[in-house]
C-alpha cells in the first residue's frame, strides 16, 4: 500500500480515484499508486476527464503494461483499468 | 525562434516583396472594365496559372477562396451536390475538423471515419468496404498529416475510389510547398500560408472530370466579395521559390527532423509520432508523459522557442487531439514542429539540448514519478 490519498485497496486490486482531475493529472495519479506494486496487479482508474481514455491505454503501452479495458461508473465518467507487468 | 511553421510559415523578403508590389499594382478590383482593373486582374490571372501548374492542374480548374477553411467546405459541398441521391460522405479518422465539420454539416451527420493504423496510415480494407456501399458521395482523405506529418498512400486510396466510382477529394494544405504534389486526386486543396504565402486564401484544384455544382448563391465564384490580390500574387511568388529551392532545403529539413525523431526517441517517457519514413520532411510530433501540454509550450515560449502542440485538454472546452487519439498516442503533453526553410542545425540542438530539463523540471513540479 502507498501513501497516496488518491489509491485505495490492495492486493490484486487497487482504485485510484482522479474524478474532477484534468489530464495529465489522471496518468500521475495511475503512475504513483502503480509504484512498488507486484507485477499481475490492477489498477483501476476513475475519470471524468474523458481525455484518460486516449491517455490511459498510452501510459500501459508507453510504460510496458497492459491495458484491459474501459466500463462505465455509477457517475458520469468512465473506469480505465490496466494490468501491470 | 520559430518552429511552429505548420499552417503559417515566416514570409521570405522574396515573397514580401510581391505582395507590396500587389498592393501598388493590383489594387483596383479585378472585375471591372478599365485598364487599373485589367492590371489586376492579369495579376490574379498570372498567380492562377503558377499555382496550378505547380498543383498539376489547370487554370481554369482552379479557384481560389478565401481560406483554406472555406476551399475546404466549397469543395466538399461542390462534389457533394453534383452527386445527387448519394448522402454519405466517407472520411479518414485524422482529417481536419474543417472537413468532418463540413462532411457532417452537409450530409446531416451521415459520415463514416475510416481507422488509421499506429503510423496514421488509413485502413485501406476498411476503405474499401465503405466506399463499396452505393450511397457513398465522396472520400475525403488528407494527402499528409498536419500534426503526425504522416503521408497517405494516395495511389492505393484512389484505387479503392475508382473502384467504386466515388470521388476522391484530397485535403493537401499540409503537404503543397513540401515535397512533390499528389498525383492521385479528383479534387484537392492547397494552403499558401503553410508554404510561406500570406493566410487568408485557399487554393482548389479540381480534374476536368470531376463534377461539382456551386452549392452556394455565388454561383461560379468562389470568393465571393472577391480575393486580396497582393495575396495571391504572393502566394504564388512564394510556392515558386519553395520549388526552386527543393531539392537543397528539404533534404536538409528532413534530416533534421530524423534527428529529432531519433533524439526525443531516447527521452524518458517520450513517444515519437507518425510515420519516420513515409512522412513530410519539416513536421515531427513527439508526446511526453506527465506533462501538460500549456505549461510545456508556455515555459518553451520563455526560452524563445515556438512551437504547437495537438492538445489544449486542460482547457476543458477543448477536446483532445482527434488525430493523436486515432493513432493511440498521448492526448497531453504534445510538441509538435513545424521547420520552415530559415530553420538552423543550431536551432534545433538548442531545442534538443533545453528539452531533457524541461521535462524533469515540468515533471518534478506536477509530482510525477521517475521514469
Amino acid at each position: 500500500m502507498t501513501a497516496d490519498d488518491a489509491a485505495v485497496g490492495d492486493g490484486a486490486h487497487v482504485t485510484v480515484d482522479a474524478t474532477g482531475l484534468l489530464c495529465p493529472l489522471p496518468i500521475i495519479e495511475l503512475a504513483k499508486a502503480a509504484r512498488g506494486r507486484e507485477p499481475g496487479t490492477e489498477l483501476t482508474v476513475l475519470c471524468t476527464d474523458l481525455a484518460a481514455r486516449i491517455d490511459v491505454p498510452a501510459w500501459a503501452r508507453m510504460t510496458g503494461n497492459e491495458f484491459v479495458g474501459e466500463s462505465e461508473t455509477d457517475g458520469e465518467g468512465v473506469a480505465l483499468t490496466v494490468r501491470l507487468r | 525562434m520559430f518552429l511552429d511553421a505548420s499552417g503559417s510559415s515566416p514570409m521570405t523578403n522574396r515573397t514580401l516583396e510581391a505582395f507590396h508590389s500587389g498592393l501598388a499594382d493590383g489594387w483596383a478590383d479585378p472585375s471591372r472594365l478599365h485598364t487599373e482593373s485589367r492590371r489586376a486582374r492579369q495579376l490574379v490571372d498570372a498567380s492562377r496559372e503558377a499555382l496550378a501548374e505547380a498543383l498539376g492542374s489547370r487554370p481554369e480548374h482552379t479557384f481560389l477562396s478565401q481560406s483554406p477553411h472555406l476551399a475546404i467546405e466549397r469543395v466538399l459541398a461542390g462534389v457533394f451536390t453534383a452527386r445527387r441521391g448519394r448522402d454519405r460522405i466517407v472520411a479518414s479518422a485524422v482529417e481536419r475538423d474543417a472537413t468532418l465539420h463540413a462532411a457532417h454539416h452537409l450530409t446531416g451527420g451521415r459520415v463514416t471515419t475510416v481507422p488509421v493504423d499506429r503510423l496514421g496510415h488509413v485502413d485501406l480494407d476498411a476503405l474499401s468496404h465503405e466506399l463499396g456501399v452505393p450511397d457513398v458521395a465522396l472520400a475525403a482523405v488528407q494527402h499528409a498529416n498536419h500534426e503526425i506529418g504522416t503521408v497517405q498512400r494516395l495511389d492505393a486510396v484512389m484505387e479503392a475510389a475508382s473502384a467504386a466510382k466515388v470521388p476522391l477529394v484530397v485535403d493537401a494544405t499540409a503537404s503543397i510547398g513540401h515535397g512533390p504534389a499528389p498525383e492521385h486526386w479528383d479534387a484537392m486543396v492547397a494552403n499558401p500560408a503553410d508554404w510561406g504565402g500570406p493566410a487568408g486564401l485557399g487554393v482548389v484544384a479540381m480534374r476536368p472530370r470531376t463534377r461539382w455544382l456551386p452549392a452556394w448563391p455565388e454561383g461560379d465564384d468562389w470568393a465571393p466579395g472577391g480575393l486580396l490580390v497582393p495575396a495571391v500574387l504572393a502566394a504564388a511568388v512564394a510556392l515558386q521559390e519553395r520549388l526552386e529551392q527543393r531539392d537543397a532545403t528539404q533534404g536538409r529539413l528532413r534530416g533534421l527532423v530524423d534527428r529529432v525523431r531519433a533524439t526525443a526517441a531516447t527521452w524518458p517517457g517520450v513517444d515519437v509520432v507518425g510515420d519516420p519514413d513515409e512522412r513530410l520532411p519539416h513536421v515531427v510530433t513527439f508526446s511526453c508523459l506527465y506533462v501538460d501540454g500549456e505549461a510545456l509550450l508556455s515555459r518553451l515560449d520563455r526560452e524563445g522557442i515556438a512551437v504547437g502542440s495537438g492538445s489544449a485538454c486542460t482547457t476543458s472546452t477543448l477536446e483532445p487531439s482527434r488525430v493523436l487519439a486515432a493513432v493511440g498516442a498521448l492526448s497531453h503533453g504534445n510538441v509538435r514542429l513545424g521547420l520552415h526553410p530559415g530553420v538552423t542545425d543550431a536551432d534545433v540542438s538548442r531545442l534538443l539540448a533545453l528539452m531533457p530539463r524541461v521535462l524533469a523540471d515540468l515533471r518534478a513540479e506536477a509530482g510525477a514519478p521517475e521514469l
